[in-house]
């Protein structure tokens, strides 16, 4: 194993991850509909339980997807989370909000009590996507950033610096960030509605849902196409075989063409959601969840290969070119590469037991009389 | 130019998530063990009563899990929104175990804290006592990476400077992860998760009995709890034991403050509070000798001899040799390109001092201290509230066991006075641990301003007062619901 061999499958699996995470957000998605779907307190109720025992995977996921880049890519993790930090708070504070807002609405006896933290499932299901979509935009778009590492010979040091005082809320001035935020939101919805359509049995709740899928989905798809269209033919940084960066027009969609592999899994990956949709749509599949989870992952890997691969800056500086980050200049060492990827290995039996497990809790649909016989509920 | 401000926030910001943090993980490790031997009772004798007490605990584990994890997930992204500079430093170590704790940890802890949950009634008996099992050593699984990580930032092994990358690379990954500090450190924790367990799981059935219902359920629940802490109790004492070479032989002048001793050397006496000492017993318990030399703040200050015979220089050399490194690590990265031959002769001299590099941060000697008196009291008050548990677990162990629990009012009160002191002796060990290493982020290695991000002080005190107002508010709430539950009671659940 080379040290650009280990480099490259870092990307490989923090891309996994993090589009097991976009796959998950719909646990977020679906609480969106919690009030606009769910007219009665037992259909509240269904939806909360629905996703309610899903979001320690979400959650969970996003906690590994940050370790798993702090240990692979450490520049990253100090320029990006020090850097864009009003971002990065933002996000935590929405899942912190998420993480006791389960409990604490099904506990609690006040009324006021129990609507303020169902808000705050809904605000986390819009937002928490949106600024996820937002952040990631970056990794296109660029940041305002430059790093010095000689910066540590100084009495107080700071190796990455932020170029402006919004750290990282002046993304929000910048139509892609929008565009690719409300894409990743309304992917979240998407997947919501079909994981609610596969895992409660309610007629009227579904019909609901139909409606909505036909809202939100072709949303999604515009919005896709907007990301997908000024991520392609925009231009990308490319690093030249001795490290320096420049702007070059299309990169993206040289990168693409120059990987049949990414390639490839872009298109099932698109084809299986697009898929999935019509399926849920159309014929109102229960199962289109099981196709659209598939082609997401495809998707996002296939995204992120983009930015990664092929003499990419995957998170690149926008006013200081140089200073934008590879898998070369960002990564940990070979030493610290090779014994993460020995751990890793452990990865498909850590996948293998968290499928059985939740197979085996999720046998049949919830209903709203399983809901009230049972005291396992949120 | 970094505000000194900035630093105090970033610190202070840290400091009340991990405050917080630990106010409900180690609940959550001690009521895991307990919840899951009554579960395992309940699946070999087949009695419900075991399976409705092992579920009634199991919902106060459920409503304190979640703000566990909430406190949890700031503090691993802390490093990188608030420690820039550390988590780029030190990154290429500090992060395999982050990383190995996702991996390993918290994805068997929320897959089967769902089983655990959910599936009572989805599941088979030994499938769900297995998820129990499981869920509770999760959280000991994931205890032992974090310690590891917390314990390299104690005493930093297996890992060299690297001035190319200007960051220090793991080069022995087997030292890091048995790193002696971090095993003590580990099992220290664990212990005393068990000890408040144990603690709380006592005061709230004395709850019962002093309301005079759910006496069996109070009765059994003590046994199995109190037996659980006291013996954490007892490993935490085996483990502080350990944890008190480690720190005298690694931390010296976190020992020194911890007793407040200026001046010390062979048969240094132990301070039970000011004015009453035991003489040599400070030299016993650091070195396990009567004539060990401890050495204290003034003599780490100026220099000492230790108990191996090495010369350990003042800290006025060690800055002259940190800020000669950092001088050398300039001119390396300065000329490193244009003049190869001047670039490697000061590499060579870099590695010379690269042992002191921290040091060249400094200012002045006495900035090394850490506060002698924050550091000196949480240290009496952990000991102290800790035994008192101890005592209180041992009488109600006792008198459950000989079944005589009944009109013990007196034992009901100093029970439930045990609980916040319990919890104040846990924020005391980690504010001895902690602040008792100061200024350092990492041991000798880099100090707290070298560590911290590029952030305005006015940003990260904004970030504290939401972090304290939103925490303050879930302890309220948890702290309201877990009252209405336990009001409840184990019958009505």
């Amino acid at each position: 194993m080379t040290y650009e061999f280990l480099q490259q499958y870092w990307w490989v699996l923090i891309s996994l991850l993090g589009a097991l995470l976009v796959f998950l957000l719909f646990v977020q998605g679906a609480n969106t509909f919690i009030f606009s779907l769910g007219k009665s307190e037992s259909e509240k109720s269904l939806i909360i339980n629905c996703t309610g025992r899903k979001w320690e995977f979400t959650f969970t996921t996003l906690v590994v997807f940050g370790g798993a880049f702090f240990a692979s890519f450490p520049l990253f993790y100090s320029t990006s989370f020090g850097g864009a930090y009003w971002v990065w708070m933002a996000i935590l504070l929405l899942f912190v909000l998420q993480a006791v807002a389960y409990e604490f609405q099904h506990r609690s006896d006040k009324p006021v009590v129990v609507k303020a933290f169902r808000i705050a499932l809904v605000a986390n299901g819009y937002l928490a996507p949106f600024l996820l979509g937002a952040a990631v935009a970056s990794f296109f778009t660029g940041s305002d950033f430059s790093v010095n590492k000689d910066a540590m010979g100084a009495m107080s040091p700071v190796i990455s610096t932020w170029g402006n005082n919004w750290h990282g809320l002046e993304a929000l001035a910048d139509w892609r960030c929008w565009a690719f935020g409300l894409m990743v939101m309304t992917l979240a919805q998407t997947g919501g509605l079909l994981y609610m359509k596969n895992r409660i049995d309610d007629e009227k709740l579904e019909a609901r849902m139909g409606k909505a899928l036909k809202l939100v989905a072709p949303a999604f798809v515009l919005l896709f196409l907007v990301s997908a269209g000024f991520i392609l033919l925009g231009s990308g940084y490319a690093v030249a075989s001795d490290g320096t960066v420049s702007l070059e027009p299309f990169k993206y969609w040289h990168n693409l063409i120059a990987s049949p592999v990414t390639l490839v899994m872009l298109l099932v990956g698109v084809g299986l959601v697009l898929a999935s949709i019509a399926l849920g749509i159309l014929k109102g599949t229960r199962k289109a969840v099981w196709v659209f989870a598939p082609g997401v992952v495809l998707t996002v890997m296939a995204l992120l290969f983009l930015i990664g691969f092929n003499g990419t800056a995957y998170y690149p500086s926008s006013s200081d070119l140089q200073s934008s980050l590879t898998l070369a200049n960002s990564c940990s060492s070979e030493f610290t590469l090779r014994t993460m990827f020995y751990v890793s290995l452990a990865l498909p039996f850590v996948i293998a037991y968290m499928a059985y497990a939740w197979a085996s809790i999720e046998k049949k649909a919830i209903t709203s009389s399983e809901l009230n016989s049972s005291e396992d509920k949120y | 130019m970094i505000l000194s401000s900035l630093v105090g926030w970033s610190r202070a910001q840290f400091a009340l998530t991990a405050a917080y943090h630990w106010l409900f993980v180690p609940l959550t490790l001690g009521l895991g063990i307990i919840m899951a031997i009554m579960e395992t009772i309940y699946v070999r004798k087949g009695d419900e009563f075991w399976k409705n007490t092992a579920r009634f605990w199991e919902k106060i584990f459920g409503i304190n899990f979640a703000v566990g994890v909430a406190t949890g997930i700031i503090l691993e992204f802390q490093f990188g929104t608030n420690w820039s500079n550390y988590s780029w430093f030190v990154g290429d170590i500090f992060g395999a175990p982050l990383a190995i704790e996702g991996i390993f940890a918290f994805f068997m802890e929320s897959t089967f804290m769902a089983v655990m949950y959910f599936g009572w009634q989805k599941v088979g008996p030994k499938f769900h006592l297995l998820s129990t099992w499981l869920t509770a050593i999760g959280a000991a699984v994931s205890a032992i990476w974090i310690l590891i990580a917390n314990a390299w930032m104690q005493h930093p092994v297996g890992m060299e400077f690297n001035p190319d990358t200007v960051r220090n690379e793991m080069v022995d990954f087997l030292a890091v992860v048995t790193n002696p500090v971090a095993i003590s450190k580990f099992f220290h924790a664990v212990f005393s998760g068990w000890e408040l367990g144990g603690v709380v799981v006592t005061a709230i059935s004395c709850f019962y009995l002093f309301k005079g219902r759910s006496l069996e359920f109070a009765r059994k629940s003590i046994l199995v709890g109190a037996l659980v802490g006291v013996i954490g109790t007892f490993g935490v004492m085996l483990t502080g034991d350990s944890s008190a070479i480690h720190v005298a032989k690694y931390q010296p002048m976190k020992l020194a403050a911890c007793e407040g001793l200026e001046d010390g050397g062979a048969r240094a006496p132990f301070s039970i509070v000011p004015g009453i000492e035991i003489p040599g017993m400070l030299s016993i318990l650091a070195t396990h000798d009567l004539d060990g030399i401890v050495p204290g703040i003034n003599d780490i200050l100026e220099g000492y001899t230790d108990n191996e015979g090495n010369v350990v220089p003042s800290v006025e050399e060690k800055m002259t040799r940190g800020k000669a490194a950092l001088e050398d690590f300039r001119i390396y990265r300065e000329l490193k390109d244009s003049d190869p031959e001047a670039a490697a002769a000061a590499k060579a001299a870099l590695e010379e001092n690269v042992e002191y590099f921290g040091y060249g941060y400094i200012e002045k000697p006495e900035d090394v201290v850490p506060p002698v008196g924050i550091v000196y009291w949480t240290f009496r008050l952990m000991i102290g509230f800790g035994c008192l548990c101890l005592l209180m677990m041992l009488l109600a162990l006792f008198f459950a066991w000989k079944d005589k629990l009944a009109g013990k009012k007196w034992l009901y009160l100093f029970s439930m006075v045990c609980v916040p002191l319990i919890f104040i002796a846990g924020e005391c060990g980690w504010i001895t641990a902690e602040v008792g290493r100061q200024p350092w982020t990492i041991e000798g290695l880099l100090p707290v301003n070298a560590a911290v991000s590029g952030v305005s002080a006015s940003s990260v005190m904004t970030t504290f007062i939401i972090f304290a107002v939103v925490f303050t508010l879930f302890l309220a709430i948890e702290l309201r619901i877990m009252y209405k539950t336990i009001s409840k009671g184990p019958d009505k659940l």
